[in-house]
């Protein structure tokens, strides 16, 4: 299946499969103004399975949530149809209203202004500490704030 | 540079900051009416969303004979938080008013929200299940003024390691002594939690073991950090009326222990030491609490930056 290449714009590549549409959500992106193309279950040599967005005329996306769903993507900005940067993203030290805490203990749970701050404790484990409660999280999508 | 910082966990500050303080509290109690005055003019807020006696006893008391003034309040009910107001709000308003704060809270890291919102100094009196930084002063300065040095010396830690937040602040200050190992006397259910676990003891390499009887290991202990364990933490009765005595200190139990080992408590004690404990020379909770005083009028002075 082909999709157009796009002339400005963002490409976000090697997304693991089933991930590409959690990857619109959370990239906070008007969709009723953005052209958005998301290939489901694309081949990969590398993975077998892929997923893949196109996104035209935006290039400033939250790359930290970015990394926290799909860590393995890369990322490549485009100009006039020109590859401009290709960047492999990783996980992010710190990451801040990303991840919301679940600790009920946790002053998150009531001062609703507090932005939620966590920082990367293991990374092969994908682990990250809650700023305010020091409790510690093993990342999965469904505790993005 | 201690002045205009806040104390929020014991990390805050380092070892020689500690001594800072340790040091100005030791020569308070050698001359303290030298001190008497040197807070004139200032205001300390207390803000104790919880209950407490002692801390907030000794914060008082502290800021008194260091001859400045105290207003707060002792429960949430008697402030705007029971209408509703948030602590970023709070601390906006009492910062109007007041030159350094205390706060205590049910929710971990509260202190830290109202840290993030005030240019005034901000102690942190225990927040939750989390840390109490200045116990774990009180408990140091008790540490060194009784004993000399945190350097090799075995720590036995027993009761609510879990909820234990005076526990989780002071294995965080110790872990930065050399030859410190801790035994961790607790119920399965009641160890210390996760962070102190990995990224305390063991991103550390420090030696710890965990256990679930005290007389097992109490002749190994150089200090021994007793805390309460509530009969509602275990998940089951059964659990409870096994280990129940493994919890309580009594003067047989200290027949094994070293000549030398220091018995210390936060308080309130409940019937985790008996009070046939209470005339034995290495029970030092009562003479803790003291020093809980001094420590809190030396970081009150460091805080404020204000000397003789």
């Amino acid at each position: 299946m082909d999709i157009d290449s796009i002339e400005n714009g963002i490409v976000i590549d090697h997304i693991t499969a089933g991930f590409g549409l959690a990857v619109i959500d959370h990239l906070d992106i008007d969709r009723s103004k953005n052209k958005i193309a998301c290939i489901i279950n694309a081949s990969s040599k590398k993975y077998g399975k892929k997923d893949v967005v196109k996104i035209e005329n935006v290039i400033n996306v939250d790359m930290a949530a970015l990394s926290l769903i799909c860590p393995n993507a890369t990322v490549s900005i485009i100009e006039n149809g020109k590859l401009k940067s290709k960047t492999n993203l990783k996980l992010p030290e710190k990451v801040i209203n990303v991840i919301k805490c679940k600790n009920p203990r946790c002053v998150t749970s009531v001062e609703i202004n507090a932005p939620q701050v966590f920082h990367l404790t293991d990374e092969e484990n994908r682990e990250y500490r809650c700023e305010y409660c020091d409790d510690l999280i093993m990342f999965k999508r469904e505790i993005l704030a | 540079m201690l002045k205009g910082r806040s104390l929020l966990e014991p990390m805050d500050f380092t070892i020689g900051e500690f001594e800072e303080i340790f040091d100005l509290a030791e020569q308070i109690i050698a001359q303290p009416e030298k001190f008497a005055h040197v807070c004139n003019g200032k205001l300390l807020a207390t803000l104790f969303y919880e209950p407490s006696t002692r801390t907030r006893f000794s914060f008082e008391a502290a800021m008194l004979r260091l001859g400045g003034q105290v207003i707060g309040f002792s429960e949430p009910g008697s402030s705007s938080a029971s209408k509703g107001e948030s602590i970023a709000d709070t601390i906006r308003t009492v910062e109007c008013y007041c030159d350094i704060a205390v706060i205590r809270h049910p929710k971990e890291g509260a202190p830290r929200v109202a840290a993030y919102n005030t240019s005034m100094p901000v102690i942190n009196a225990g927040d939750g299940g989390h840390q109490h930084p200045t116990q774990t002063l009180t408990d140091l300065l008790t540490i060194r003024c009784e004993r000399g040095s945190f350097s090799n010396m075995t720590v036995g830690l027993c009761g609510d390691l879990k909820f234990g937040r005076t526990v989780h602040s002071l294995i965080k200050a110790l872990s930065r002594y050399d030859n410190v190992k801790f035994i961790l006397i607790s119920p399965k259910e009641l160890r210390i939690p996760e962070y102190v676990r990995k990224e305390v003891l063991i991103k550390n390499k420090i030696e710890f073991k965990e256990v679930e009887r005290m007389q097992d290991v109490l002749p190994e202990l150089d200090v021994l950090y007793m805390t309460r364990v509530q009969r509602e933490r275990f998940f089951n009765e059964e659990d409870y009326i096994r280990l129940k005595d493994s919890y309580i200190l009594d003067a047989e139990k200290m027949k094994k222990a070293k000549k030398s080992m220091m018995i210390l408590h936060p308080l309130p004690r409940v019937n985790e030491i008996a009070v046939d404990v209470d005339d034995d020379p290495r029970a030092l909770y009562f003479k803790q609490a003291k020093y809980g005083m001094y420590v809190r009028m030396a970081l009150i002075m460091k805080l404020l930056g204000v000397h003789i």
